[in-house]
């Protein structure tokens, strides 16, 4: 069998680890449709225990901020330290802040 | 031999050379992806194999390991049906093959819940999953085939053809599992034989595929007579055995 250079469209993998949990992006595969998509992230990303549930994301469905942008829309929160929840007592009962 | 121990052999050899099979297609896949699905398929496969194995030693009882079982038989002892054996000729060979013998596991693993044999309810009950998976996959590889390129079509009905004359011996019982029908433990192959064929048939319908005129049918795998290409697969499968019989890992 012949390497293939068409392995079909790129899809972006996430996976959720436990109920409750954001999804987390866990890398990226190939495949020619959504159902091919969903097993391949499957078989590639949750051998071994790693989540719950899947999603898989076209790549050109994500929007992503360039990296020349990045200093425009990251760096101007650097200085503004009074953002961050630093100065508040959290209660007991929060988790995952 | 003891007919329960047959009944296990056959059922575990189906499953054992088929993932030998896969494995000799790991990574030859057409891409990584795939590559990894059908190494992951073999390995399914394989475990199912290696419970039944160790069971079937165990019961046989002549202080034989199922790795014995496994790697340490002649030809003519191995009774899997002639269908997992038959090399990997193209891509779509590989999964028209897989395709029939999934929907062939998915049917005969159903049946096994109203076996008898709790060992055998057992491990149906956990294979099924992994098995439902299986036949998921390789029933949409039919209809990306049919209705893909007319080369993907075309390669995919020329498997179909060429495998088609082995399909009827999945459900042909032989002595062992017939003897074991008044208790219950073998389960009907009819019943598995009329869900497989509506499974392929609806497959088949979606796919723009057909079946084959010509209904020639060749058996022999389940009495210990195989095809040619039966001894090759045991050379390679059975060569770091014969070649190191103590190795251990």
């Amino acid at each position: 069998m012949e390497a293939n250079e068409n392995q079909g469209p790129l899809w972006e993998v996430f996976i959720q680890n436990k109920p409750g949990q954001p999804f987390k992006h866990a890398g990226s595969i190939h495949a020619y449709d959504k159902e091919m998509a969903i097993e391949n992230a499957r078989d590639v990303y949750t051998r071994r225990n790693e989540g719950i549930a899947l999603w898989v994301v076209p790549s050109n469905a994500i929007v992503a901020v360039s990296a020349s942008e990045s200093s425009s829309f990251f760096e101007p929160a650097d200085d503004k330290v009074y953002r961050h929840p630093t100065f508040y007592d959290l209660p007991d009962g929060v988790k995952q802040m | 031999m003891d007919d329960q121990v047959k009944y296990y052999l056959e059922i575990a050899d189906n499953a054992f050379i088929l993932s030998h099979r896969l494995s000799e297609n790991s990574s030859k896949g057409p891409f990584l992806e795939e590559d990894l699905a059908c190494t992951n398929v073999a390995l399914d496969l394989i475990g199912l194999a290696e419970s039944i194995y160790n069971e079937a030693a165990r019961i046989e009882n002549k202080g034989k390991s199922g790795d014995d079982l496994a790697y340490r038989r002649a030809e003519n002892e191995y009774y899997n049906a002639l269908l997992l054996e038959q090399p990997n000729k193209d891509f779509a060979f590989i999964m028209v093959r897989q395709f029939f013998a999934d929907t062939f596991n998915y049917y005969l693993l159903t049946e096994f819940a109203s076996s008898t044999d709790t060992f055998l309810q057992e491990v149906a009950t956990k294979s099924l999953k992994e098995v439902t998976y299986h036949i998921r996959r390789s029933s949409e590889w039919m209809l990306r085939f049919g209705n893909g390129t007319e080369t993907s079509k075309k390669k995919a009905q020329n498997a179909i053809d060429s495998l088609w004359r082995y399909t009827d011996e999945l459900f042909e019982p032989s002595e062992a599992d017939l003897n074991l029908r008044d208790r219950n433990i073998s389960i009907d192959l009819e019943v598995v034989k009329s869900n497989w064929n509506q499974k392929v048939n609806e497959i088949l319908y979606l796919s723009h595929l057909s079946k084959p005129e010509n209904q020639f049918q060749l058996k022999g795998g389940k009495t210990g007579v195989h095809s040619e290409h039966m001894g090759f697969l045991l050379a390679e499968m059975q060569f770091l055995t014969n070649k190191y019989p103590e190795a251990k890992w």
